[in-house]
């Protein structure tokens, strides 16, 4: 447990070394403002609209960025070790392979977690401070669960990472595919999906069809965000499916939590499976 | 008692068998020196001592016990080849990470900074060090928790000649603390004085193992017997060639004999009862001699295969 510990807290130094934290929470806070005050100029408006409005701005803005920041924080969290040259020292020490991926884990999930919190909770302070009569538990409800949730979509994709990052022989192939990964899931799942529902011309079974979206933990994300909102005018697109989704917010929870698990899980075994 | 042994290890990657059939072992307090080519085996044989692999048939054992336990790894030190750490770390934050690694007393860092005489740079980022410096960083952190089984793969690369020596003079400090030193290295001029034992390596297979005299003896290389400042070395250069050794006349007074061991020990005899030289120097068949004996042997074995 000491080395987990020793291994996550250098991950966390080096966090704060390299500015990443910092850099994370500035732009988090910048768009989560920036959206609050500005997310209706498209529409004519200036100032701020709406809670739900902000937060589902916010989401599909999260959706976009989380995954990247966290491939981009975690791809190269083993390959680059290896290619670096430490890998083979580090694991001369009494430390398990499992013992450096859940120490880098913790460390780097920190970092993400930090900023969120920074980030998107410094934007909701913000907003309860300079915006006169908001709904304050309204404001805290929804911006604590889009905290979290974004927090946990954060989790999955830096599991994802580590997976790619074990199987990888080098920092740049690495690199390459956690883009692949971040496009796949990120632009095109949803394009798939609706593809799907258009090419099969209501031959499937409209029953399953919301459970898809389970197979994406961004939009898992974007369903815990989105659902609850006032009025359904929030769920777009393939979004829209998620409405049919039986079961309550503790089951999109669960599946987030069965995305990063499921990940972990596999980055376990590809670490394993390693050469050194 | 025996700090590693190698049990009829065999290692392969695939159809490639990187070691056939290696058996060795290391007492506490003895230092191994293991030499090689490159492929040769040896880093395989570090890798499997470090529990880092799994033989694919035999046993390895480090005091006693698996490798791979918690605590037997506390118990070694390793120094890799071309050692590399975090260039954004000094060289005091480096050790202080591997110190909580290995859960040893983080008072050691500047214990060992000092020892190896990295003090001054200590909160220098590594990325500004050179070979040396790191290669002496490295030698620091394998030390940490010290440790009863030292691994230093090519540990004097990058060492001016006086941090190879003050190397060596640590190896023979710990070796007489009982620490078990395996040592890894093409530079094979200079380290007789510090080995044990020799153990060659050729394609995956062990082809010497034993203390150097042993080896000489096993090899039969002759060695060289440098006479100087001795009256009549015509006459004795005349007689030796006549008695069948190969000598050389240097200069008026100085002979060079070639002699194999049977014979070295009546040539000197006769040699300072007689001859009456001002010096006599004798030089054994060298580290680097019996070596290249060794792998010429393997040369001609695989090129009759």
């Amino acid at each position: 447990m000491r080395a987990v510990l020793s291994i996550a807290r250098k991950e966390l130094q080096d966090g704060l070394r390299n500015r990443w934290l910092l850099a994370i929470s500035l732009l988090f806070v910048v768009l989560a403002t920036g959206i609050a005050w500005f997310g209706a100029a498209a529409a004519g408006q200036v100032g701020f609209s709406s809670i739900s409005s902000t937060i589902a701005s916010l989401a599909s803005l999260a959706t976009i960025i989380v995954p990247l920041i966290a491939l981009l924080l975690a791809y190269d969290a083993v390959v680059g070790e290896d290619e670096g040259g430490t890998l083979l020292l580090l694991l001369s020490y009494p430390l398990g392979r499992v013992d450096l991926l859940l120490g880098k884990f913790v460390g780097q999930g920190l970092i993400l977690a930090l900023a969120t919190l920074i980030g998107f909770g410094g934007a909701a302070l913000a907003m309860a401070v300079l915006i006169p009569g908001l709904d304050l538990p309204a404001l805290f409800s929804a911006f604590g669960r889009f905290i979290l949730s974004a927090i946990l979509l954060g989790w999955v994709f830096i599991a994802m990472a580590y997976v790619l990052s074990c199987r990888a022989r080098e920092k740049s192939s690495a690199a390459g595919m956690a883009l692949g990964l971040w496009f796949f899931f990120v632009l095109l799942f949803d394009l798939a999906l609706l593809a799907l529902l258009v090419l099969s011309k209501g031959q499937l079974n409209p029953q399953w069809l919301p459970w898809l979206l389970l197979l994406n933990p961004a939009d898992i994300f974007r369903q815990l965000n989105l659902q609850g909102l006032d009025g359904a005018s929030q769920l777009v697109g393939v979004m829209a499916l998620g409405q049919d989704l039986p079961g309550s917010a503790a089951m999109l929870w669960s599946a987030m939590l069965g995305w990063m698990l499921l990940c972990l899980l596999l980055a376990r075994r590809s670490i394993l499976r390693r050469p050194v | 008692m025996k700090a590693v042994e190698l049990a009829q290890v065999r290692q392969c990657y695939g159809d490639f068998i990187a070691l056939d059939n290696v058996s060795l072992s290391v007492q506490a307090g003895e230092v191994l020196g293991l030499f090689g080519h490159n492929g040769a085996g040896k880093t395989t044989s570090m890798k499997l001592i470090l529990g880092l692999l799994q033989p694919s048939q035999g046993q390895v054992r480090v005091f006693g016990d698996s490798p791979r336990t918690v605590q037997v790894r506390q118990q070694i030190g390793y120094l890799p080849e071309n050692v590399a750490f975090y260039p954004q770390l000094t060289g005091f934050e480096t050790l202080r990470h591997f110190a909580r690694l290995k859960s040893a007393p983080l008072s050691q860092v500047e214990t060992l900074l000092d020892q190896v005489g990295l003090q001054h740079a200590s909160h220098k980022r590594v990325k500004t060090y050179s070979k040396g410096m790191r290669q002496r960083l490295g030698l620091a952190q394998a030390l940490l928790g010290k440790p009863q089984l030292l691994l230093l793969d090519e540990p004097t690369v990058g060492l001016d000649p006086i941090a190879t020596g003050e190397l060596y003079a640590l190896i023979q400090r710990l070796r007489e603390a009982g620490t078990a030193v395996i040592l890894c290295s093409h530079v094979l001029s200079g380290v007789e004085a510090f080995i044990d034992r020799a153990a060659i390596m050729a394609g995956g297979q062990l082809r010497a193992l034993g203390s150097l005299p042993a080896l000489r003896a096993e090899v039969g290389l002759p060695s060289l017997i440098r006479v100087s400042g001795m009256p009549q070395a015509h006459e004795w250069h005349r007689q030796l060639l006549l008695d069948g050794y190969q000598a050389r006349l240097l200069g008026e007074q100085n002979l060079e004999i070639t002699a194999h061991n049977g014979a070295k020990q009546q040539l000197l005899k006769l040699l300072l009862e007689q001859g009456l030289p001002q010096d006599v120097e004798v030089r054994q068949a060298s580290m680097e001699e019996l070596y290249r004996h060794y792998m010429q042997a393997q040369s001609r074995i695989d090129k009759g295969a």
